[in-house]
């Protein structure tokens, strides 16, 4: 999967905010993960604790904060609730869904010991 | 590694060499460690020329930081400069401080925010080659698939029937061989292979260090072959102008519920191997409505790359595309020349105003 190489990003961001603090190691980090991104939260832990081996943020605590998905429907011309991509419009069963929120895949914050 | 499926980043190798990632002492990235079709080794920021030197012409730098210089043997090279600034505002957002518990001595605990995306330092990478690109007029395709889907076999079917139209490159992605970039250079194309090793998609980085392999045409058509994954190349932007999907009628009719992402990011959906329908079970109806379920409006082309149909629409569809990103290029170097023009003309009015000495 490629929650590794996700993994490594968030490793990267980290790292670099911990080296600013004067090497501070980092106790817990917190990941903003979409529903409907590309990562798998449970994959993103196990991929997590594999790369921070040996790093400053060895054996840091990982929050992952999950925010739903939503998307635009265009028949209904309003926002609704979306819990995966290919599901129709829960209100009134068309596809034609522009997806508006769940995306994101962010380093939120960081906490240094 | 990821014990799922084996993959990791970091072994990655462009043409049988490896590709460097180091991280500065700061820990901020600094891409330059490569090798060049001489066998030199671009060296670090510290040595690298400050200033363009003759026959080396630098891009003008993005917000990141990153762009793109050519050395004097052609080739070209990008990097992103600086202590973290490919993540922009990872310095200035730097704030929020708290200490935690200190009334009853406990040491103090910070909490930092950073609020930055996981894939800021991939889609950087990737807007660079976006702009480096376009500015050479250069129509870029991701093509994404499963293993077995008929990429390759398609690739060199284009090869051959693109002939005589605009020059055209390819970048081959695989964990392992230089088979597929034999295959299509023997097709007749420029082609440059990237091993991932472990690795289970490309990147934005690896396709960056491959176009300096690559001495592309202005106004040509690139096509970059994804490794086959219909899931991790879904999250990476490379630079590509669209990804394309290969969807072959071997496989099932409902992969595109199946692996809704790729589908979703694709803006062409390519049903491939159509010869074969009548010995298989694929309903076409079903998997382009499937496939419109998670991209609505998502365009279709039915295709063989054994029998050659549909090959004539889709031959097409690239046309228009190359065509478009040629009228880009040349109004951007109009533009350019009307705006030299300009200076030249508020410049000559300047002068006489300066006395002679």
């Amino acid at each position: 999967m490629h929650e590794m190489a996700l993994a490594e990003s968030v490793l990267e961001i980290v790292e670099g905010t911990a080296r600013q603090n004067g090497d501070a190691r980092v106790s817990a980090v917190w990941l903003e993960i979409g529903a409907l991104s590309y990562v798998e939260p449970e994959a993103m832990r196990f991929c997590f604790d594999a790369v921070t081996r040996g790093s400053l943020a060895e054996r840091a605590r990982l929050e992952i904060v999950t925010t739903p998905g939503a998307a635009w429907c265009m028949p209904c011309g309003d926002t609704v609730s979306l819990a995966t991509r290919g599901e129709p419009c829960p209100r009134c069963g068309s596809f034609q869904l522009a997806v508006s929120q769940g995306e994101a895949m962010r380093v939120t914050q960081i906490e240094l010991a | 590694m990821c014990t799922t499926c084996g993959c990791g980043n970091g072994d990655a190798l462009i043409e049988g060499k490896t590709v460097g990632r180091e991280a500065g002492q700061d820990g901020a990235p600094q891409e330059h460690s490569h090798h060049h079709d001489d066998g030199s080794t671009a060296g670090s920021q510290a040595d690298a020329p400050q200033q363009a030197q003759p026959g080396q012409y630098r891009r003008a730098a993005d917000a990141s930081g990153a762009h793109w210089h050519r050395h004097s043997d052609g080739t070209w090279h990008s990097h992103i400069h600086g202590g973290g600034s490919a993540h922009g505002e990872q310095a200035s957002v730097i704030a929020g401080a708290r200490t935690a518990g200190d009334a009853q001595g406990i040491a103090a605990s910070r909490i930092v925010q950073i609020e930055q995306d996981i894939l800021a330092k991939n889609d950087a990478l990737a807007a660079v080659n976006r702009r480096f690109l376009g500015d050479h007029g250069v129509f870029a395709l991701n093509l994404v698939s499963s293993p077995g889907s008929g990429k390759t076999t398609l690739l060199v079917r284009t090869i051959r029937d693109w002939a005589g139209r605009t020059p055209l490159a390819v970048i081959e992605g695989d964990q392992r061989t230089s088979r597929d970039a034999d295959r299509v250079r023997a097709a007749g194309a420029l082609a440059v292979q990237i091993n991932t090793a472990k690795g289970c998609h490309l990147d934005a980085q690896m396709v960056a260090h491959a176009l300096t392999h690559l001495k592309l045409s202005d106004d040509s058509l690139l096509l970059i072959e994804n490794v086959g994954n219909l899931v991790c190349p879904a999250a990476f932007d490379l630079g590509e102008a669209h990804k394309v999907a290969i969807l072959s009628v071997t496989e099932g009719d409902d992969k595109p519920l199946k692996y809704p992402d790729m589908f979703h990011a694709a803006d062409l959906l390519l049903i491939n191997k159509i010869d074969l329908l009548p010995h298989v079970e694929f309903d076409v109806a079903a998997a382009i409505e499937y496939a419109r379920r998670v991209r609505p409006g998502l365009e279709v082309l039915l295709v063989s790359a054994q029998t050659g149909a549909g090959v004539a629409e889709w031959l097409a569809w690239l046309e228009r595309g190359v065509s478009v990103a040629r009228e880009r290029r040349q109004s951007s170097v109009e533009a350019l020349r009307r705006r030299v023009a300009e200076l030249e003309d508020e410049l000559a009015r300047r002068e006489p105003t300066v006395a002679p000495a």
